[in-house]
């Protein structure tokens, strides 16, 4: 199993890759999904719900990445999309996206899904055309990197649900968060 | 115990978190006649020994309790001035009870926010371009690891100068504080830490860490 083959410092996070508890996530996201579109009726609302639960999770999640993966900071965008591509999704989801369509000035990127373990089964039906079901990923992406005095912009421009042949997540980086530095990264 | 204590600092300087982890030194109480033989002053808040030393009673250690009540500070717990009351020799005989103090939580706040600042001197004082902040401090009874995470959280331990591994125990208490306090979704980011799990778990690395002792793998 995935589990046995990961290396020995990721003990009880690589969750979501195994087998077993894959259907128990995925469902537990379908319910999060279908509870926050019943309770606020229109899309964007939902859209905007589950970035800002995103975002706090991503605060949080960030920490718990880094205790584990004993990653330096990164000086540059690009070591930044390969950190989150090669280390941070395989080790939360167990996918390993691909890094494409980098802007001319190095500040823009996409992360392009093959397959994404929140969306198995899952069909948008057509009064929620909208739904950007998905978008827990940005808030978590965006809180994060926030957490590491990057200010990003996160969405994403390709579905798999909506008919799209990938599910493409476009990285924008907006500026260094200069206030309240850590001491020693001025 | 080669461990003392454990302090977690937030973002802002903000001590969030403070375990010590040593027992504290015997207090000694003994009973004293008009005239007292040692020398007492005032010293910030508390009444301290300046002069004479006898039975465990060291210079430095302040007056804890009178009679068996504790003291308020400069003040008895009736509220009268505590060198008043030993200096009438009415009162005599008196018990009183010497021990070195123990810092009270807002020292500790305090002490933690200076280290706060102080640490960032580390980077400002380098020749060399970025430099981390202060990683560890040295006295004759202890030494100070700090460790500063990319997120701007610090973890600090102070432990006896010959301990080892403490490096690997600041990482493993950033582990922990990432299970038992983040993943906890009733704690506040930046808020004390009161979790019970997050204690127990701490403590148990500290036993750990104290147990593969100066023979352990370097620090």
């Amino acid at each position: 199993t995935r589990r046995q083959r990961s290396r020995g410092g990721f003990w009880c996070v690589n969750l979501f890759s195994c087998a077993q508890n894959s259907e128990l996530f995925t469902l537990t996201y379908g319910a999060l999904v279908t509870q926050l579109c019943k309770d606020y009726e229109n899309d964007d609302d939902v859209n905007k719900q589950l970035d800002k639960m995103g975002y706090n999770i991503g605060v949080r999640l960030i920490e718990d990445f880094l205790a584990r993966s004993n990653v330096g900071r990164c000086h540059d965008f690009r070591e930044t999309a390969d950190v989150i591509a090669k280390i941070a999704f395989k080790m939360y989801l167990g996918i390993t996206p691909s890094i494409t369509n980098w802007s001319p000035g190095g500040d823009e990127f996409s992360l392009i899904l093959e397959n994404n373990p929140l969306v198995d089964f899952v069909e948008l039906p057509d009064n929620h055309s909208t739904l950007i079901y998905s978008n827990l990923l940005c808030g978590v992406l965006r809180g994060a990197l926030e957490m590491v005095q990057m200010a990003v912009d996160v969405k994403f421009v390709q579905d798999t649900l909506k008919g799209d042949s990938v599910t493409e997540i476009r990285m924008k980086f907006i500026r260094r968060i200069e206030d309240n530095l850590p001491a020693g990264e001025e | 115990m080669a461990i003392f204590s454990v302090y977690v600092v937030n973002k802002a300087g903000g001590l969030i978190y403070q375990l010590d982890h040593y027992a504290p030194r015997a207090d000694t109480e003994k009973t004293f006649s008009f005239p007292l033989d040692l020398v007492l002053r005032p010293h910030d808040e508390r009444v301290v020994v300046a002069f004479g030393q006898r039975d465990g009673i060291r210079v430095g250690h302040a007056v804890l309790a009178i009679n068996g009540a504790e003291v308020n500070g400069r003040f008895t717990a009736d509220g009268k001035d505590v060198l008043e009351y030993l200096s009438n020799p009415a009162n005599s005989p008196v018990s009183i009870r010497f021990g070195r103090h123990r810092l009270s939580s807002n020292e500790k706040l305090m002490l933690a926010s200076m280290f706060h600042s102080l640490f960032a001197i580390g980077s400002q004082l380098s020749p060399e371009v970025g430099s981390s902040g202060i990683e560890m401090l040295e006295t004759d009874t202890f030494k100070l690891h700090c460790f500063q995470t990319l997120t701007g959280i610090k973890f600090m331990v102070l432990a006896d100068p010959r301990q080892t591994g403490i490096d690997a125990l600041l990482r493993k208490i950033y582990e922990i504080y990432s299970d038992f306090a983040l993943k906890n979704p009733f704690y506040s980011l930046e808020m004390p830490i009161r979790c019970e799990l997050f204690d127990q778990n701490l403590k148990l690395a500290l036993e750990v860490a104290e147990k593969a002792g100066p023979f352990g793998p370097g620090s």
